[in-house]
């Protein structure tokens, strides 16, 4: 059946290197994660503003988020923002594509948030003499992050799925562009990417349960 | 007033790209939801332990990136011996990938079913494949419509990434677009965009429409 | 004292309270009972300021909750509120439910707050639950932690909105023990309730709720025994029945 003999030596060598990848992967993920989250905040509370030109910048935000490929809003990064004057190398505009769509994802689970915390808490909280923000910090925003906590993983999640886009503009510090690259020299395409595969199931794995492990020891109610 | 290169010539290619995009998207679908069904309700029917290697292989679709499995599966074909387009290993692995979402769509939806309820249709003595396509089914449709056609946007989005693999959809003949007349990105990818939008909205408006009807209904 | 003077309260068009007036001395008892939508609970949430009202106003010991400049957060300390839906937080155990308040809104140690918190637990019976979560008790004992909860802030007023009216049948009574002791001590309270042999028993006054007003107000052996106004006994023959 194969006329093809696998060579995992060579590729098995260069483990080192494609670990470093990883661990970039991993930062962006990171980062996009962390700043994606502060957006998405921001943006969900322009969410419920009355100001016009607020809420046409969450809603135009999110829509074009979750209505177009990840790729192409690299794409918007790298090329567009380009055009623009605005020359972001690979690096960046991955992590300016990624963050953009995590931010618009985010922003939505942030709202469903805190309509998953009944009005009657806030009213409780009142009654007991709590101000408007004690009552939100307190009392609000704990039970918010519980709800919200799940969605959040599955981002992660997708965050470090998404960062394997870089290539494609070219990036080669990531694990998929140390593998492409390696691939280019070497054209031992199915092996590298097979390890690459096991790398990315394991780092998923490992943030997925890390995960479960904070929400198992944070969230006993 | 405002001048472009891009000719009628390109938005014809773009239609083009558009095309592929959408077919490669019902193609990935329909296999995508026949086997995400037979695997979902497999899942949820039968005890845990005896789907646990179908569960882990699902789990690796939805665990590796998809611009790894469509070049992993790329390079696998030769390796069989096998010749295979692009285009039609971009459907095997978009309709496996669909799949494995699909599939844990399907068992959330059947989970959901209290288990009073069948045994209620039991008692009255349905037969267990009554019980399916009478109760469970209708019952588990409701929470898994919105679910479905979320993921069918996803899928639609991620044949982005087919371009890759050398198949021209959408945005892969809007980068050959942006390469060929170098000055004009932006306006080219507002255009592709545009596209993607006009296809997306639509569809999602819907799922959300569907979403709220079924939680007024509860 | 609690003085409500002509309150008036509407939700869009629909008026809720239409001039009621009624005056609480301190140590006294007053239960409201009335159909449902009568606007009862509004005019509880309304003395504590949780909700604005449109004419009249409310004073508490001479201070008009509804007035601007009024510490609203300040004057809630001293009337406490238990729901019909108990809102137990769900993400803190039931100790952290009662020290809460006390430590954030009285500013005292976390000594103090704990000593406060499971006096007032072993108080309403739920000694052993200190460090359990809400979602792992009953109706009734949530409910008595919820009457704990507000008792911990030392109040000089207590409003109870139909509290027993969410609970299974066989929990209402340990809610109701936990009311009449209460009672008993000199709480001054104001109840909203269905149970009208508790309200009987336990009240010094009984105010019959109709259309956004009072409609009789007395004694519970008046108001129960020799109603006055046709429309109080029509109401009393259908829940007594």
């Amino acid at each position: 059946m194969f006329n093809y003999t696998f060579h995992w030596r060579p590729a098995l060598n260069a483990l080192p290197q494609m670990l470093q990848g990883a661990l970039v992967t991993l930062q962006i993920a990171v980062l996009s994660m962390v700043i994606g989250i502060a957006v998405g905040v921001v943006l969900s509370v322009f969410s419920s503003s009355r100001n016009k030109l607020l809420y046409g910048i969450y809603a135009t935000w999110v829509e074009v988020a979750r209505n177009t490929p990840a790729l192409f809003q690299i794409y918007m990064a790298y090329f567009g923002l380009g055009q623009l004057g605005i020359r972001l190398d690979s690096f960046l505009a991955l992590l300016v594509g990624i963050t953009f769509n995590n931010a618009g994802y985010l922003a939505e689970t942030f709202r469903g948030g805190l309509r998953a915390v009944p009005q009657t808490q806030t009213r409780a909280a009142r009654s007991l003499g709590f101000n408007a923000y004690e009552a939100f910090t307190l009392i609000v925003l704990p039970q918010m992050f519980r709800a919200v906590f799940h969605p959040m993983t599955n981002q992660m999640v997708w965050a470090i799925l998404m960062t394997s886009l870089g290539v494609v503009v070219g990036l080669n510090s990531d694990l998929t562009g140390v593998t492409q690259d390696l691939n280019v020299r070497t054209f031992r395409t199915f092996e590298y990417f097979a390890i690459a595969a096991v790398l990315y199931y394991l780092i998923a794995k490992v943030v997925t349960l890390g995960a479960r492990l904070i929400a198992w020891r944070l969230f006993r109610y | 007033m405002f001048h472009t290169a891009v000719s009628a010539n390109d938005l014809w290619f773009l239609a083009q790209g558009a095309g592929w995009t959408l077919l490669i998207t019902l193609i990935a679908m329909v296999g995508g939801t026949v086997l995400g069904v037979v695997f979902g309700v497999t899942r949820a029917v039968l005890p845990g332990w005896t789907t646990l290697p179908l569960g882990f292989l699902l789990d690796i679709f939805r665990s590796v990136p998809l611009l790894i499995q469509l070049i992993l599966a790329n390079s696998f074909i030769p390796i069989l011996g096998l010749r295979a387009t692009p285009f039609a290993v971009s459907c095997v692995v978009l309709a496996l990938y669909t799949s494995a979402y699909c599939a844990e769509i399907v068992r959330g939806g059947v989970l959901a079913v209290p288990q009073t309820t069948r045994r209620a249709a039991r008692s009255l003595g349905l037969t267990w494949w009554q019980d399916m396509t009478e109760i469970v089914y209708p019952m588990a449709l409701r929470v898994m419509l919105p679910s479905w056609i979320g993921l069918t946007l996803g899928v639609m989005k991620d044949t982005a990434l087919v371009g890759w693999i050398g198949v021209i959809e959408l945005l892969k003949s809007s980068q050959i677009l942006i390469t060929r007349m170098q000055n004009e990105p932006l306006f080219i990818l507002m255009i592709a965009g545009l596209i993607y939008f006009l296809i997306s909205f639509p569809i999602s408006r819907l799922g959300a429409r569907l979403e709220r009807r079924f939680r007024e209904n509860d | 004292m609690i003085e409500i003077e002509n309150v008036e309260k509407s939700f869009g068009a629909l008026k809720v309270l239409d001039g009621v007036s009624l005056t609480v001395n301190k140590g006294e008892v007053v239960s409201i009972i009335g159909g449902s939508g009568s606007g009862k609970s509004t005019l509880l949430m309304c003395i504590n300021g949780l909700e604005p009202i449109q004419g009249g106003r409310i004073l508490v010991d001479g201070t008009e909750v509804h007035a601007r400049g009024t510490d609203l957060n300040r004057l809630r300390r001293k009337i406490g509120i238990v729901f019909q839906q108990w809102n137990a937080f769900p993400h803190l155990t039931v100790l952290e439910n009662v020290t809460l308040a006390p430590r954030k809104v009285l500013k005292k140690s976390r000594e103090e707050a704990d000593a406060i918190a499971r006096r007032q637990l072993e108080h309403v019976g739920l000694g052993d639950k200190f460090g359990s979560f809400p979602g792992k008790l009953s109706g009734g004992q949530q409910q008595r932690m919820a009457i704990a909860r507000a008792l911990a802030m030392a109040p000089e007023y207590m409003l109870f909105d139909e509290v027993t009216s969410a609970l299974d049948p066989q929990l209402v009574g340990e809610v109701l023990d936990t009311m009449r002791l209460l009672a008993r001590e000199g709480m001054t309270m104001i109840l909203v309730t269905h149970e009208m042999g508790f309200a009987r028993e336990v009240s010094d006054r009984v105010a019959f709720f109709k259309s956004g007003k009072i409609h009789e107000i007395g004694s519970p052996e008046q108001l129960f025994g020799n109603p006055q106004l046709p429309d109080t006994r029509a109401f009393l023959n259908s829940v007594l029945k």
